[in-house]
């Protein structure tokens, strides 16, 4: 119901109010002027999204509209957050209601390309998997020929889920939700034999579940899923500003350069942290923030290991393992391009 | 006194200028002209927007592969093959199929509660208002939350599916039924059904006319009865019985080879059945309350029974009073079926607004579209309750 509100107003708003977004297509001066940054998240996924007890947002995908915020402001919490249902998420980017997506999203070509977006890096490395029920002794995804499968609709997982069953010549029944909240109630009801989404949300969304322990999720990933940020077509400088702060965390944790001892690295000698926290060079003014602007990123939120670890790694509930998520120099994917 | 002749004098300047009618017709025009000048400068003012931002625009999606899958659909459906544009079909069949059972069923619930609400019967008159009143202050989507979860989670699973006569099963993934097969020679059946149909009517045409003349009363209801279930039954035999049934088998998750309605159909169909049938049953009872006391009096004093009186005498007379806001219900049930988007329906809304709206990104044409087809849709049961109230209409003679 919300949903189609939000769609229907959404699209409403495109039409009339997409021409302040093109006919000033300076999003970083918008947000300075408006003294909030408007990111869009999930409407509530453990370790990625979710507000707390106090109503702050907490997650991976919290933590890099934080470190943006603390880019643009020196204060992460100048940060107004959207909850989007992963229906409404592209509309709501394109109308203009949030500056970027920051929501668990897959890179793919078409969303890159037909939809109008750019996607500003991968900040978590997931592919599909699919939860069943322990006491249906399957374990394979193989095995699932003729289950009905739970899945949140207008995702990309619904697409791979279809690509995997054909390919399999599996038959299914499919039953698709608009939000994650209603595919999992519906999978705990019994309504489906299998959920499926991003193996990160599948360990997720079982934390939800009564009894966590009677559900497993099959071992096998059907998909490549890198998600990360989405900001609009059009405007290169706020595209870089939000590449950037990604790429800041990465290379901050490449350096040894943590929330913890940052004070002590501004007096590093090492040229490399000298650019990073901006003792050296002009990086910062370059993409229309203050030299320290990485600086601020990792004083107040953190390098990408803190953030990792802190949301969904050993340091959370989720307990998620680095694997693909690990740096280029312990043998993961992360990699970021050098400041310089 | 020389005030009237200059006035009469200048007749053309001044009633040109102040003539009510010119005027009217310049406010018009003029209001015309934002109007459309309004909707032009937003068409255009998207349609640039849209380039400047690299959205693709147009309808070239409508021929692209889907490549989702989609579990109730009355056409054929596969992620394999079908396009946008089927896309849109299934969830426009979908949302017709769940409405015009909802309209059927939801009439005759809301012609018994609301007669039942004025019955004599003390009993049967309260329990119709507990039932009106509980059912329009509460809110369809929440009604259809518990439908769903009533409806869903009760049910043992598929495992231990409830077994009924005739190898119909039921479980939390719906009512299983056996899948009619139909052999070649069912046409003849679907003919004979057709031909029933048409003997009927005219049999009811010429009953009436030999009513009007010379009094004699057929017993109309049972004749059609027996011509629209006799007939076919009769050829379904002469015809060697072509029809076999594929009955569910269990297999490892679910009952397989079985027709099977999907609870979510279920529960959308009960939810707005029950809802708009609180608001057609205080129609009704306006209406019949609108039929003056007077017109049952004179058919008691005619020795018409109680029965007769309803039907013959005050429903007609009522159906003036309701035809009217019972369009209006007919038109909200519709467009409330898009609730179903909320548990899992595969209806228009969600199918075309939700998915494919989502994979292609076309927001401005696909939110176009379904505007449309609801207009569409509602216009022409108005248009159909119009042509019927016209009918009913008193005719003076």
């Amino acid at each position: 119901m919300n949903n189609i509100v939000t769609t229907v107003l959404a699209a409403a708003a495109l039409v009339a109010s997409a021409g302040a977004t093109s006919a000033q297509t300076n999003t970083l001066a918008q947000i300075k002027a408006r003294g909030v940054l408007n990111c869009g998240t999930s409407p509530g996924l453990a370790g990625f999204a979710m507000p707390d007890a106090q109503g702050n947002y907490k997650g991976l995908d919290v933590d890099l509209c934080r470190g943006i915020a603390a880019a643009i402001f020196n204060d992460p919490l100048k940060v107004k957050f959207v909850p989007l249902s992963s229906k409404d998420r592209f509309t709501a980017l394109q109308a203009g209601e949030v500056d970027l997506l920051s929501r668990t999203t897959t890179w793919t070509m078409s969303r890159d390309t037909s939809l109008g977006l750019n996607f500003a890096g991968v900040n978590y490395y997931d592919g599909q998997g699919f939860m069943v029920r322990k006491k249906l002794g399957v374990d394979s995804a193989l095995k699932l020929a003729g289950a009905s499968v739970c899945v949140a609709q207008g995702t990309t997982t619904e697409l791979n889920l279809a690509d995997y069953f054909r390919s399999n010549k599996m038959k299914y029944e499919v039953v698709a939700f608009a939000g994650g909240d209603e595919t999992i109630k519906a999978y705990e009801s019994g309504r489906c034999d299998v959920f499926t989404t991003d193996s990160s949300g599948l360990y997720a969304e079982r934390l939800k579940l009564q009894v966590p322990a009677d559900h497993i999720v099959l071992p096998e990933i059907i998909s490549k899923e890198p998600l990360g940020p989405v900001v609009r077509h059009g405007d290169d400088n706020w595209f870089d500003v939000v590449k950037w702060t990604h790429n800041a965390m990465l290379n901050a944790e490449e350096l040894g350069v943590t929330q913890a001892n940052v004070e002590q690295m501004l007096k590093s000698d090492n040229p490399e942290i000298k650019r990073l926290v901006g003792t050296e060079g002009k990086f910062g003014e370059a993409i229309g923030l203050t030299n320290d602007w990485a600086y601020r990123i990792v004083k107040h939120v953190g390098n990408y290991g803190d953030v990792f670890d802190r949301n969904v790694g050993e340091g959370s509930l989720l307990k998620i393992a680095r694997g693909q998520n690990a740096l280029w120099t312990k043998g993961g994917l992360q990699y970021a391009p050098p400041i310089r | 006194m020389t005030s009237i002749p200059t006035e009469t004098a200048q007749p053309g300047k001044a009633s040109l200028f102040y003539d009510p009618k010119i005027r009217g017709y310049v406010y018009q025009l003029a209001l015309l002209g934002l109007v459309a000048f309004l909707v032009w400068s937003a068409a255009s003012n998207a349609i640039e927007n849209l380039r400047a931002q690299k959205i693709a625009s147009g309808f070239g999606f409508w021929h692209n592969a889907a490549g989702f899958d989609v579990n109730q659909k009355l056409i054929p459906f596969s992620a394999s093959g079908s396009t946008y544009g089927q896309a849109f079909w299934v969830g426009l069949l979908n949302t017709l199929l769940v409405a015009s059972i909802g309209i059927v069923l939801s009439t005759f619930l809301g012609f018994f509660v609301g007669v039942a609400r004025l019955s004599s019967n003390w009993v049967l008159a309260k329990l119709a208002m507990i039932y009106v009143e509980v059912i329009r202050n509460l809110p369809l989507l929440l009604q259809l939350f518990f439908w769903y979860n009533a409806v869903l989670k009760p049910l043992p699973d598929a495992r231990n599916s409830i077994a009924l006569p005739g190898s119909i099963f039921l479980n939390n993934r719906g009512l299983i039924l056996p899948n009619p097969q139909f052999g070649p020679a069912f046409q003849a059946v679907v003919i004979a059904f057709f031909i029933a149909v048409v003997v009927a009517i005219v049999f009811y045409r010429w009953s009436k006319k030999q009513q009007a003349r010379t009094g004699t009363q057929y017993p109309n209801g049972l004749i059609t009865l027996a011509l629209i279930f006799g007939v076919p039954l009769l050829v379904f035999f002469l015809a060697g019985s072509p029809l076999s049934f594929e009955l569910p088998q269990q297999g490892r998750f679910n009952l397989t080879g079985g027709l099977q309605i999907f609870p979510e159909f279920v529960a959308l169909l009960i939810g707005l059945t029950t809802y708009t049938a609180g608001f057609i049953a205080e129609v009704v009872r306006a209406g019949i309350l609108a039929v003056s006391k007077g017109q049952t009096e004179a058919a008691n004093a005619l020795g018409l029974r109680a029965g007769p009186t309803l039907k013959l005498v005050v429903i007609p007379q009522a159906m003036r009073v309701i035809i009217p806001p019972l369009t209006s219900n007919y038109l909200n049930l519709t467009k409330n079926s898009s609730l179903a988007v909320a548990i899992g329906y595969p209806d228009l809304v969600q199918v075309f607004t939700g998915t494919v709206l989502n994979q292609t990104g076309q927001a401005v044409e696909v939110v176009a579209i379904t505007m449309a087809v609801y207009l569409t849709i509602s216009l022409v049961t108005s248009l159909f309750m119009n042509i019927y109230n016209k009918r009913m209409a008193l005719v003076e003679r």
